[in-house]
C-alpha cells in the first residue's frame, strides 16, 4: 500500500472574489522508503501541493477538490488538532531557509527537545539524550555543548543539519524537503543531501524532494514528477525521464541547463517565453505558448494525463534514439 | 592581445570594530594578494563559495570598495588611486549587471525612465528615445517595455532591462555579479545565450562572478577558483575542468551533480568534509588545509604560491611542487 496517495488534488487562491487554480488536479503516490522528486520552475505548484499535504496552506488558499490519503487516513477530513499530531510525528518538513524556520531567541537544544517531548512524550532527561544522539547522527560535532547555543552561532549548513535533526525527532515516515539546499554552498549542499539520503536509507523514511535543480534529482531521486503551471506534466523513474523525456517541457528543461559532463561549445536551447502566470488564462495545454511542437489541438484541448505524460503529442523515445 | 584589466596583487581588508570607542579588534581579509588579467573580448569567470571574496573583488574593480593594497590597471591606466571626477571616464567604460534586477532597478521608474536617466546623466549626445528603443531591442524586449515598471515584468524581463542599462553607454568591460543566479532554469538559459551573443556582437569583456560551476564553465574562456580570499587555481575552462590540479577545484567539480542518473550512479563522489572557515579567523598556512584530503605539515605553516603548470594553468598547492611538470592524472 502506498504511504501517501494524492488523488485529483486542486488548490485555488481566492482574490477579489475570483478563484485561480494554483494546483490543477494533481495525482501521485509515494511508496514507503522511496525518494520522489517534484521538479519545476516558479509557479509550477510544487511547493503549494506539498504544503497541502502538511495542512499548512495559507488562509487565502483552499483545497477545492481531491483527496490526500496518508497511511490509510484521509488527511483532508482531519481536524486541525488531529492534523497537528500527524505533523512532526508522521510527516515532517525541511524548508529552504533554516534561519527563518528556527526560532532565533531559543537555544537549539530546547527547539529539538520540544519536538521530541511533544511527539514522543519522553521525559526531559530522555529527550535531552535523544537530542544529543540526533545531533550526532546529523553530523553536529560536540553535540552536548552545541545544545545550549542559539541559531546565530551556527553556519547555514549547520542550521540545516539542526532542522533535519528536528524533522527526524519522532522518526517520521515521510519527510517533505522543500529546496533544502538551495541557500547553501555547493560543497555543503553535497554534504546535506548525502546526509538526507543516508538517513532515509537507514530509517526507511520516504522523502518528497522539491527542487529546481535537475542534477540533484538525477543523483538523489528514485522517481520524478515534472510540474508545470499547477499540473504534473510527466512522471517516471529518473532514468526514464532523463534518457528519453516525453513531454516537450521536460525536454526543454534538460536542454536549458549547462552541464559539466558535456562539451561547453554545445549551445543551450532555452524554452522560449516565460513560465505561465497562474493568473493569466491559457486555453488548452498551459505549456502551448512555449512549446516548439505546438499544434492546433494544443490550443483548444487540455491534454489528459495518460501513461505518465500530459501531452497530445508526446515525444517518441524510440524515434529519438533512431536519429 | 592586450590586457584590458589587470588586477595586481590586490588585497582588500575590512576592519572589525567593537565597543564605544570603535577600536579595531580584528580584520577580515576578504581578498588577499590576488593577481589577474583580463584580455580584451574574453569572458573571465570567478568562482567560489560564500566568503571567498569573489564579490568583494568585483566591487573593487567597480571602485565601490577601495583596495587596501595593490593596483588595478584598466587600459594602461592605474585606476585604483583615482577619486571623484577623475573616475568618471572609467565609470562610463565599465558597467555592472547584478543578481537581482528587482532590487537593482528603481521600482518607481519605468524601464524607459531608467534607461533615459543613465543616458541623460552621462550626456549621451544622440537621440535618447531612439537609443532606449534600440537598447531594449538588442536585449530582446519589444519597445513597449519602455512603459512598464519592474513589478509588471517577469524576472527574466527585468534582467533584460538590467542588461540594457549596463549596455547604455557602450561599455568595454561588464562585471556580471551572479547575473543569472536568481532566474528559473528555462529563463537562465535565455539570459546566458543573450550574454554570449552580446559579447561577440559588441566585443565586450566580461568579469563573470558566479557560484554555479556549470554556468561559469559554459560562459567563460578562463576561470579563477577562489577560496577564503585567495586564488586556488586558474586556467582556461578546459584546463580547469578536464585536468583540475588543486584539491579544492576537484572537490568543487565533484560536488556538482550532473543531470544524468546513469552517470551519477557510476560516479564515485566524496563530499568535502567540514565547513568553510570564518574569514575573520582564517586557517594558518594554506587556507584550504582544514578541509584538504591531502594536507601535509607544510600546508599548516606556509602559504603556497601559484605554481605555473603550462598554458594558462596555475594552482596554489604544495603537492604540485613535487610533481610540477608532469601531466596531472585525470580522476
Amino acid at each position: 500500500m502506498p504511504l501517501l496517495e494524492i488523488d485529483d488534488l486542486s488548490v485555488c487562491v481566492s482574490q477579489d472574489g475570483t478563484d485561480t487554480a494554483l494546483v490543477r488536479s494533481v495525482s501521485y503516490v509515494v511508496e514507503p522508503g522511496e525518494t520522489l522528486a517534484l521538479v519545476g520552475e516558479s509557479g509550477s505548484g510544487k511547493s503549494v501541493s506539498s504544503l497541502a499535504v502538511m495542512g499548512l496552506l495559507a488562509k487565502a488558499l483552499k483545497v477545492t477538490s481531491g483527496s490526500i490519503r496518508f497511511d490509510g487516513q484521509d488527511l483532508l477530513a482531519l481536524s486541525a488538532e488531529e492534523m497537528r499530531k500527524i505533523r512532526g510525528r508522521d510527516i515532517s518538513m525541511v524548508f529552504q531557509e533554516p534561519m527563518t524556520s528556527l526560532n532565533p531567541v531559543r537555544s537549539i537544544g530546547s527547539q529539538i527537545m520540544e519536538s521530541i517531548e511533544e511527539n514522543l512524550g519522553l521525559s526531559r532527561a530522555d529527550a535531552r539524550a535523544r537530542a544529543i544522539s540526533l545531533l550526532k547522527e546529523v553530523g553536529v560535532a560536540d553535540a552536548e555543548r552545541r545544545l545550549k547555543q542559539y541559531p546565530h552561532h551556527f553556519s547555514g549548513g549547520m542550521r540545516q543539519r539542526v532542522m533535519i535533526a528536528i524533522a527526524l525527532a519522532a522518526d517520521p515516515k515521510l519527510i517533505i524537503a522543500d529546496e533544502p539546499t538551495t541557500a547553501l554552498d555547493v560543497t555543503i549542499q553535497a554534504q546535506i543531501l548525502d546526509l538526507m539520503a543516508r538517513i532515509c536509507r537507514d530509517h526507511g523514511t520516504a522523502m518528497i524532494l522539491i527542487t529546481h535543480n535537475l542534477g540533484i534529482v538525477a543523483r538523489y531521486a528514485d522517481r520524478v514528477n515534472v510540474m508545470y503551471s499547477g499540473r504534473i506534466v510527466e512522471t517516471g523513474t529518473a532514468r526514464e525521464i532523463y534518457r528519453a523525456p516525453r513531454h516537450p517541457y521536460t525536454e526543454g528543461l534538460l536542454q536549458s541547463v549547462p552541464r559539466l559532463d558535456q562539451d561547453r561549445s554545445v549551445p543551450l536551447k532555452p524554452i522560449r517565453g516565460n513560465p505561465a502566470d497562474p493568473f493569466t488564462p491559457i486555453s488548452g495545454c498551459r505549456f502551448h505558448p512555449r512549446c516548439p511542437y505546438v499544434a492546433a489541438r494544443c490550443r483548444a484541448e487540455v491534454p489528459a494525463f495518460e501513461n505518465g505524460v500530459a501531452c497530445h503529442f508526446p515525444l517518441d523515445p524510440a524515434q529519438k534514439e533512431a536519429v | 592581445m592586450s590586457a584590458l584589466l589587470r588586477i595586481e596583487d590586490v588585497s582588500v581588508h575590512f576592519p572589525v570594530r567593537k565597543g564605544v570607542l570603535q577600536r579595531q579588534v580584528a580584520e577580515v581579509r576578504a581578498v588577499d594578494s590576488v593577481t589577474l588579467s583580463l584580455e580584451k573580448g574574453e569572458a573571465f569567470g570567478l568562482v567560489g563559495e560564500s566568503g571567498c571574496g569573489k564579490t568583494t573583488l568585483a566591487r573593487t574593480v567597480l571602485r565601490l570598495v577601495d583596495p587596501t593594497s595593490g593596483a588595478i590597471w584598466f587600459d594602461g591606466q592605474n585606476i585604483s588611486g583615482l577619486r571623484g571626477k577623475a573616475l568618471a571616464p572609467y565609470r562610463r567604460r565599465v558597467a555592472a549587471i547584478f543578481q537581482d534586477p528587482f532590487s537593482s532597478l528603481n521600482p518607481r521608474m519605468t524601464s524607459g525612465q531608467t534607461l533615459r536617466e543613465v543616458l541623460k546623466v552621462n550626456g549621451y549626445p544622440g537621440d535618447i528615445p531612439a537609443r532606449v528603443a534600440e537598447l531594449l531591442t538588442i536585449c530582446g524586449l519589444a519597445p513597449r517595455f519602455a512603459e512598464l515598471y519592474p513589478h509588471e515584468m517577469s524576472g527574466g524581463q527585468r534582467q533584460r532591462v538590467g542588461i540594457a542599462r549596463a549596455l547604455a553607454l557602450d561599455p568595454e568591460l561588464i562585471v556580471c555579479d551572479e547575473a543569472v543566479s536568481a532566474l528559473d532554469v528555462s529563463i537562465q538559459a535565455q539570459i546566458i545565450n543573450l550574454l554570449e551573443e552580446l559579447r561577440v556582437k559588441f566585443g565586450l569583456t566580461y568579469l563573470f562572478i558566479g557560484h554555479d560551476l556549470s554556468v561559469v564553465r559554459h560562459l567563460c574562456d578562463r576561470i579563477a577558483v577562489m577560496y577564503l580570499g585567495r586564488i586556488m587555481e586558474t586556467g582556461t575552462s578546459a584546463e580547469l575542468f578536464d585536468t583540475p590540479r588543486h584539491p579544492y577545484t576537484r572537490a568543487l567539480i565533484d560536488a556538482v551533480p550532473a543531470p544524468d542518473p546513469v552517470g551519477e550512479e557510476a560516479r564515485e563522489h566524496v563530499a568535502l568534509k567540514g565547513e568553510i572557515p570564518s574569514p575573520l579567523d582564517p586557517p594558518s598556512g594554506c587556507v584550504f588545509h582544514t578541509r584538504c584530503p591531502i594536507a601535509m605539515d607544510r600546508c599548516r605553516a606556509e602559504v603556497p604560491g601559484l605554481t605555473r603548470l603550462g598554458g594558462h594553468h596555475a594552482a596554489a598547492c604544495f603537492a604540485l611542487e613535487t610533481t610540477a611538470g608532469t601531466p596531472a592524472k585525470k580522476e
